[in-house]
């Protein structure tokens, strides 16, 4: 007799997502499916809008990587206007990007992701959550990394009008300059996300490293997935989050393609799965051959992991030294279990709260200089930047009054979506053998796609 | 209510926003915690949709829902916790007045799935199918949920006890609420958690708002340069401050950009856009029907402006209860 498991919903994420095992009459998985029911209609609605609009509109496709969308949003303008903001405008915006990255990465970490490896035992008693987290890693360091992130949601909102939604984007600058008693403020905190970003990675390393349900995940193959990556990177090939070109390594580590945000067509395709309103996409020259890896197959991945794997260095000396560490406990780059993610997350981390802290001590930074008029018509723009789960495009087309006529935007967790489906039916395959189905082996299957912080909202848009 | 409060969290078609807006409550958010039993919140906690089947009606005190109402299986999920609790609160925007996502409701459901997955240039295959289409029915895959005709509001679906406005509610009022609902007290009928009065009651640049503002021709953002201390009407730069119910702290405005209405309509009003319109009305210098075309001409998209949040709650729009 065949038998049934729904995950529903699935849970510690953003958005909407089930997962569906069918296991055959041996009691062993015959499909495992990760299905995405969420859908708004963005690119759309956003036909007929000013396009000044844009980076405050299409920035509520998520409420958990809305700077990210309006930093590509408002990087599309400068392109769609021929407007490049001003030194102290790209710092601000880099500034505020970067810290925000800082803070979410704490988000998954502490309450969403992360509670799978910082908290140990029967996941029946549904204790592997933020409250969990604080209860293992102890009571004052939760706390603070609490009041870091609120201080840190504080600083942006100083920046940006809202801790959540940034309103600051305009085509060829910012709406609000920087003075000497906000940068004040802004070195102050980014020196206590710095210290706080030492600390985490003290005590991963200590306590988390060593748990043995993540050193045995670390180590099975059934969370490995053999794909190419891609991410952000800056002139020397170091990991940026805010500007650069895009490099994509092969599932073996040799550079597979280099190139701007602009020629994104040429590289990257997307493709419907009648099951899902999730769009993955895959590699326009080496094709898709179905959800599976290794170097014939198109799919690739994005996010902290693939940014380590696809950049050659780290542009932060901290950060650079955790890379270095990283690789040399792994043995081998690019690094390929999914579990991973966890560990490049928090070299991540560090990396932000240390460019926090050069960005905010930058004598350019209180220019109040902020705005460039833009003085060409409008036909199109394309923007990028890292969000925390990976490579973001905005392109926008529209009129010579500025109307959106098209618009395209291809979104962090889209780039990991055949990834994540190929992930979730791996880890079943290998968990869940001759009918035996526990909450442990359930724990992991989630663990795999979690591992990922991916954002359905994201994905369908 | 005996014992602790029971609170159940959910989500529609949203953003995740008012998620953030709980956890934006940072050191609070543990009293809540502790002081209240939470059953289903799939954004922290692994409770599943069964768990809220397993309940007893009216088991949860307090649901909080937070977006829109745009699949068919959103109408069956807060069909379910609408039987399950004693009180339903519509969290953010969304929830209220259906959004940015009840822009929507300006194209069909296949405008709008043709555009995502078969017209967008970086498609593989621009006539292939639409999610759903060539999909099997179950057998061995879940079914996919379809989209309703339109997006909705939470009320046009179930009865609502409360509002908390805002894209996203600051957290500050979540504390409030979560603070009432643990003192024993659920919001009476028609409670809305923000001011009565609109934004510019409470705007830092009120005081430079003339007497009368006329305005013969709009600016846009991108052409302009501001005085960041004076009422951006005053600039000839549209603000939503005098139609939008204020309790957001005037965060767009400390930030140097004009409101966009996510707080929705003051108690003087009911449809959000056509208070816009009276606004705009309001505005128009003294001059021939020439000089009027050419200040509407002046904005950009304005029904996409006047309506960002609130065309599914429209009484131009389609959010009849279906």
């Amino acid at each position: 007799m065949t038998r049934r498991i729904l995950i529903d919903p699935v849970t510690r994420l953003e958005g909407h997502g089930r997962i569906d095992i069918r296991l055959d009459e041996a009691g062993n998985v015959s499909h495992a499916f990760f299905q995405v029911p969420d859908f708004k209609g963005f690119e759309q609605f956003s036909v007929g809008r000013a396009a000044e609009e844009m980076p405050t509109l299409t920035q509520k496709i998520c409420g958990v990587c809305p700077t990210a969308h309006h930093i590509a949003g408002t990087k599309a303008l400068d392109d769609l206007f021929t407007a490049a903001p001003p030194t102290a405008a790209r710092l601000i915006r880099e500034l505020m990007h970067t810290a925000f990255i800082f803070e979410d990465h704490l988000l998954h970490f502490f309450y969403l992701g992360g509670p799978d490896i910082l908290v140990d035992g029967d996941p029946a008693k549904q204790n592997h959550n933020v409250f969990g987290a604080i209860a293992a890693m102890g009571d004052t360091l939760g706390r603070q990394v609490i009041n870091i992130r609120k201080k840190v949601r504080a600083m942006n909102a100083m920046l940006g009008g809202s801790a959540l939604y940034p309103v600051c984007g305009l085509a060829g600058g910012v709406s609000k300059p920087v003075d000497a008693k906000m940068r004040a403020e802004i070195i102050q905190t980014s020196t206590d996300a710095l210290a706080l970003a030492r600390q985490l990675l003290a005590v991963f390393h200590d306590k988390v490293r060593k748990k043995p349900l993540y050193k045995e995940m670390v180590g099975n193959p059934a969370f490995n997935l053999s794909t190419y990556y891609m991410g952000l990177v800056d002139d020397n090939d170091r990991v940026n989050f805010y500007d650069g070109r895009l490099r994509v390594v092969t599932p073996d580590g040799r550079p597979w393609a280099c190139f701007s945000a602009d020629q994104y067509l040429d590289h990257l395709v997307e493709r419907t799965d009648a099951h899902s309103y999730m769009k993955p996409t895959y590699l326009k020259k080496v094709g898709w051959k179905g959800y599976q890896d290794g170097p014939d197959s198109g799919l690739y991945r994005v996010g902290p992991l693939a940014r380590l794997n696809a950049a050659k260095a780290m542009a932060t000396p901290l950060a650079q030294q955790e890379y270095e560490r990283f690789y040399d406990t792994i043995g081998h780059k690019p690094a390929h279990n999914t579990m991973l993610y966890h560990w490049a997350r928090l070299i991540e981390v560090l990396y932000a709260a240390e460019q926090m802290v050069t960005l905010s001590r930058s004598q350019a930074l209180t220019d109040p200089h902020v705005r460039t008029l833009p003085t060409q018509a409008p036909t199109s723009g394309v923007g990028v930047c890292e969000a925390p789960r990976g490579t973001l495009i905005h392109h926008y087309q529209t009129n010579a009054n500025a109307i959106v006529e098209r618009c395209n935007l291809l979104v962090a967790t889209q780039n990991n979506a055949a990834a994540i489906c190929l992930s979730v039916e791996k880890a079943a395959r290998a968990l869940i053998k001759n009918g035996v189905v526990t909450d442990t082996c359930l724990q992991q299957v989630e663990m795999a796609y979690r591992a990922y912080d991916p954002c359905l909202a994201c994905a369908t848009h | 209510m005996a014992g602790p409060p029971t609170i159940a969290l959910y989500w529609c078609a949203g953003c995740g926003g008012c998620e953030e807006s709980v956890f934006d409550m940072a050191e609070q958010l543990i009293g809540v915690y502790e002081k209240t039993r939470i059953v289903f919140w799939p954004a922290a906690l692994d409770a599943r949709s069964s768990d809220v089947e397993a309940l007893a009606d009216g088991e949860i005190d307090a649901a909080f829902i937070n977006g829109a109402i745009r699949l068919d299986e959103h109408v069956q999920m807060v069909r379910l916790l609408r039987k399950k609790s004693k009180c339903l609160i519509a969290h953010g925007t969304c929830a209220h007045m259906g959004g940015v996502i009840g822009l929507g409701n300006f194209f069909s459901s296949k405008q709008l799935l043709a555009c995502a997955y078969q017209h967008a240039p970086s498609m593989a295959t621009p006539k292939g199918p639409l999610p759903g289409q060539g999909a099997d029915t179950g057998t061995t895959r879940h079914p996919l949920p379809g989209l309703l005709p339109a997006v909705l509001p939470l009320d046009r679906i179930v009865d609502v006890e409360a509002v908390i406005p805002g894209c996203p509610p600051p957290p500050e009022t979540m504390a409030q609420v979560f603070d009432q609902i643990i003192a024993g007290v659920l919001p009476a009928k028609g409670t809305v958690y923000a001011h009565q009065k609109a934004l510019c009651h409470s705007c830092p640049r009120r005081d430079t708002r003339p007497e009368r503002i006329t305005v013969s021709r709009f600016k846009r953002l991108q052409d302009t340069l501001w005085d960041p201390t004076v009422c951006f009407l005053a600039q000839d730069l549209i603000c939503l401050g005098p139609v939008t119910r204020g309790g957001c702290n005037a965060r767009c405005i400390s930030a140097n950009m004009p409101c966009r209405g996510c707080f929705g309509p003051t108690t003087a009003m009911d449809d959000f856009g056509a208070g816009a319109m009276a606004l705009i009305a309001a505005l128009m210098a003294d001059g021939d029907e020439t000089d009027y075309e050419a200040l509407i001409e002046s904005i950009p998209d304005p029904a996409g402006l006047f309506y960002r949040y609130s065309l599914a709650a429209s009484i131009l729009g389609k959010g009849r209860r279906p």
